[in-house]
């Protein structure tokens, strides 16, 4: 079995170029959907089945002068799939399409989707769409055919900064704790790591440098990272409740004894007890 | 505060529609049911009413379901498991809607026969009817479950949608019995029993969705399900269970039914569409 693998993304060096989102469309062969121009450098949207990569532009620029963000004023990341430990879409999918890999990360067997989209509802990211040309889910791979043939994901290839490392989590690991500490010593006091420790998730096989709270980019913080069958035992417990007393309702308003059998011809009246 | 960042599945009006029907033919077995217990052959009529609409419901249940799959051809998938090397049943009983298939798949084996039954007018065994309510209530219950196992607003937000999808199932087709009633002949001992047992629902059913509010409000996300034309759906809803509140007679009976169930339908709609916009 391989060592688990995955993403690092060191947001605070992604400047942009969008060159996983090219490389990630190219490789999986994805036509994308029509760009969308609107306020902002972002035109393509969010991840969904045409676009297992998305750069996030986060624009915290006032309207008045400053004089230092902190690095925080103009937030780039490339966000992706996180191939959570504990996957919520995992979780839910009914058909067992979306399994876990020998590298440790989360797929969903084309040939064995049928489109349900309950995982699209379950996961916490955002990070799965249905395609309308396959009729099923679809998300990240992690280029599961490129890890077969001992190559790395296209995206890490193309990132020109090496904002989007790929590796063994642990040396991945390494590198973000290495890196988070040199970011505080230059003062960088809200940069964070998110899903590298098991407080997202149980972890996340592709996880990142943030220099701001994860809500600003678009993710849950650790309160909201929940997984979807904490509603289990209070959803059937409150349909449990509700059928017991709508059975002693039924039967109450049922029940012969009290009611005298209509004259013949005549309604019998409206409200009887 | 619950915070989301996630992205609606577009479950749209055939998933409406089979949560509509499967609440109303789980509704209509378990009160055939009840009334059947009571004991009175007064009520046979309405009862094999009931077992006669059911399972055909089940039936449309079965095609709206399908027809929503990306993949209908592949519905199958949810109960054999087609991942090379694994094989067997998919049986996931932490995934309400892995148990939904299953239980849709056993209700309609109960309904079919209560309703071959019904139509050669004979009477099951009440152990196989109670038995058959048992599924039937877990089938209405589970389509709320399975909104609220994910992660959307609104949905994910409250545990009470299963018991108020219960209860409107309950009222739905309280409200249903009391239509076929109305013109089926030697019903007039059931109607105003299905009548005083539709406000009874649809007492628990208002109180349900306030419930559903309280719970939505505690988690910051009631807004996102109550405001504009969502809003203005709510009062609707709430409108629409008055008359059977107030009680009725006669034609304005009939009338009190319709709108029970128009209400049944608008509610999911509004629970369903409120929380993917």
């Amino acid at each position: 079995m391989p060592e688990p693998v995955g993403f690092f993304t060191d947001t605070s060096i992604c400047i942009g170029c969008k060159a996983c989102e090219v490389a990630c469309k190219e490789w999986n062969q994805l036509p994308g959907n029509t760009p969308k121009f609107g306020d902002g450098f972002d035109n393509t949207g969010q991840l969904d089945a045409e676009n297992y990569r998305h750069v996030k532009f986060v624009d915290l620029v006032g309207d008045t002068p400053i004089v230092t963000g902190n690095g925080n004023a103009w937030l780039m990341m490339s966000d992706i799939c996180k191939h959570c430990t504990n996957a919520s879409c995992l979780e839910v999918c009914p058909t067992n399409a979306i399994v876990r890999t020998e590298y440790n990360t989360v797929l969903i067997q084309q040939d064995a989707c049928n489109g349900c989209r309950d995982c699209i509802s379950a996961c916490p990211f955002g990070a799965i769409g249905f395609s309308e040309s396959s009729g099923t889910a679809r998300k990240c791979t992690m280029c599961y055919d490129r890890l077969q043939a001992n190559m790395q994901p296209a995206c890490a290839k193309a990132c020109p900064t090496q904002s989007i490392q790929y590796g063994t989590l642990s040396q991945l690991h390494q590198k973000a704790d290495a890196r988070l500490a040199a970011l505080k010593k230059q003062g960088y006091d809200n940069a964070q790591l998110y899903g590298r420790d098991d407080s997202i998730y149980g972890g996340l096989g592709a996880f990142f440098l943030l220099m701001n709270k994860p809500e600003v980019y678009g993710l849950p913080n650790k309160d909201n990272a929940v997984l979807p069958r904490r509603n289990n035992r209070m959803g059937y417990f409150g349909g449990f409740v509700t059928a017991a007393i709508g059975i002693v309702a039924g039967l109450v308003a049922f029940r012969s004894r009290a009611d005298a059998p209509p004259a013949k011809g005549a309604e019998p009246p409206a409200s009887a007890p | 505060m619950a915070e989301h960042f996630v992205q609606p599945p577009h479950w749209e009006w055939y998933i409406v529609g089979y949560f509509f029907c499967a609440g109303l033919a789980g509704g209509l077995y378990v009160l055939a049911t009840l009334l059947r217990i009571t004991g009175s052959p007064r009520n046979d009529a309405v009862v094999r009413a009931a077992f006669l609409a059911a399972f055909p419901l089940v039936v449309a249940c079965g095609i709206l379901l399908t027809i929503d799959l990306g993949q209908p051809l592949r519905f199958w998938h949810m109960m054999i498991n087609t991942t090379p090397g694994d094989g067997g049943l998919n049986f996931k009983p932490w995934s309400p809607i892995s148990l939904g298939t299953w239980a849709l798949l056993v209700f309609g084996i109960f309904s079919f026969v209560s309703f071959l039954l019904a139509l050669w007018r004979r009477g099951s065994s009440t152990i196989f009817e109670v038995i058959g309510s048992v599924v039937a209530l877990f089938l209405a219950s589970y389509t709320g479950v399975v909104l609220s196992v994910s992660n959307q607003p609104v949905w994910s937000d409250s545990w009470a949608i299963g018991g108020l999808f219960v209860a409107s199932a309950l009222s739905g087709s309280a409200a249903l019995l009391v239509l076929l009633a109305h013109w089926r002949a030697n019903s007039s001992w059931s109607e105003p029993r299905l009548d005083r047992a539709d406000r009874y629902f649809v007492l628990l059913e208002a109180a349900l969705i306030v419930v559903f509010f309280v719970t939505l409000a505690q988690a910051g996300t009631l807004a996102k399900t109550f405001s504009g034309v969502w809003l203005v759906m709510w009062i609707l809803v709430f409108l629409s269970l008055i008359p059977a509140l107030l009680g009725s007679a006669g034609s304005r009976r009939t009338l009190s039914a319709v709108a029970v169930l128009v209400g049944v339908l608008l509610m999911r709609y509004v629970v369903i569409f409120s929380a993917q916009s």
